[in-house]
């Protein structure tokens, strides 16, 4: 999926995990997400770990860490939710936790249940202690994960790239209306 | 080492510690960690006081990252029920170095000793093995001690053991609460800086 201004941000991304080094991408996935998970599949140095929530990630990242492997967790801003309590790991350990977070509930979202979550993921990882980026051209995505990855990996905190539905399209809902 | 016919935790843990080997422990948040600060103080463990839910996917990052050493994660049956969904991320990822071992004394023993889901129909061995870990048991007590070693220490893994153990008040043995300590000596001891 390239952006909506023609840039191939999964690319850029998947570029920056090679260049920063990280092993593990950890995820519940997002369709914002497709690209950049089948590009980091299809590369035998990373492995890609399907959650069944995303506060695993969290433990994934940290164990991966103290192993000495650099690792990512990905999601959609739902699952923002699930991780909050589980950031306070790498919090009081002073460990990395880099997350890219693809944006729902914001720009032209359809589907009412995505509209809480969307709106209180900057301030809930911002009250945690999260440093957020929020991306929404999709020409920015690739510097913005270096930035993020640099910070977490050197000062050894948690850092989220928040990118954009304005980057990655709003989803439709064209199959019919069941109500 | 039997209370009642179940395990001493105190005991259990003491004595798998003893012939570690060069394996990397998980404690996972409470209990289970007071039980490895007690069994002597080492580097080469992961002391959780918090982030209940996550010791067994600390492991499994911690696996994959050191696939030459054998990945032990113990944790109690309220932490592990909190996040047995990562069962199923560790079947997938095919943790062969990875071993898991529940102490169940169908509580919550820090808490104020209530009653744990696995008092009722719940059976974690089970539940692992339906995620598709390698190989699973469920201890009946102390003698199945020698099958509980082998499963943790030698069998191909990941691996889950349950051991039933008796809800007994233990001399509180604390690690460092200081995670960034904690983490630091750990990195170090794989030579690590950071």
């Amino acid at each position: 999926m390239t952006g909506r201004d023609g840039t191939d941000w999964p690319s850029d991304v998947h570029a920056v995990f090679r260049a920063k080094t990280v092993r593990q991408i950890g995820t519940v996935p997002d369709a914002g997400l497709t690209r950049l998970l089948d590009l980091c599949s299809a590369d035998e140095a990373m492995r890609v770990l399907t959650l069944t929530r995303e506060d695993e990630g969290v433990g994934l990242v940290t164990g991966a860490w103290l192993g000495g492997e650099r690792a990512a967790l990905l999601m959609q801003s739902s699952g923002v939710g699930n991780v909050i309590n589980a950031l306070s790991l790498p919090a009081v350990c002073k460990t990395p936790c880099l997350m890219l977070v693809t944006m729902r509930g914001q720009w032209g979202e359809a589907n009412s249940w995505q509209v809480p979550m969307g709106g209180a993921t900057p301030g809930l990882l911002q009250t945690i202690g999260v440093t957020c980026y929020s991306v929404d051209r999709a020409e920015d995505v690739g510097e913005t994960v270096a930035s993020a990855a640099d910070m977490a990996f050197g000062a050894g905190v948690s850092t989220a790239v928040l990118i954009s539905q304005r980057v990655i399209g709003a989803k439709t809902f064209d199959a019919g209306d069941a109500s | 080492m039997a209370t009642d016919g179940r395990f001493d935790r105190r005991k259990l843990v003491a004595h798998l510690l003893r012939n570690r080997g060069d394996a990397l422990v998980v404690g996972g948040l409470g209990a289970s960690t007071w039980d490895l600060a007690a069994a002597g103080l080492d580097d080469r463990n992961v002391y959780l006081w918090g982030g209940m839910g996550l010791a067994c996917s600390i492991g499994l990052g911690l696996a994959l990252a050191q696939p030459s050493r054998r990945v032990l994660v113990f944790t109690g049956d309220g932490e592990m029920m909190m996040g047995v969904g990562s069962l199923a991320t560790i079947a997938a990822a095919a943790a062969d170095n990875l071993a898991i071992l529940v102490l169940d004394n169908q509580a919550f023993g820090e808490t104020g000793e209530q009653t744990g889901l696995t008092a009722g129909p719940t059976d974690i061995a089970r539940m692992a093995e339906g995620a598709g870990l390698s190989a699973t048991m469920s201890a009946r007590g102390p003698t199945d001690l020698a099958a509980l070693e082998t499963l943790l220490f030698k069998t191909r893994g990941p691996t889950l053991a349950v051991a039933p153990i008796a809800l007994t008040d233990d001399p509180l043995v604390l690690p460092t609460n200081n995670g960034a300590v904690m983490a630091a000596r750990f990195r170090a001891a794989l030579g690590f800086s950071d």
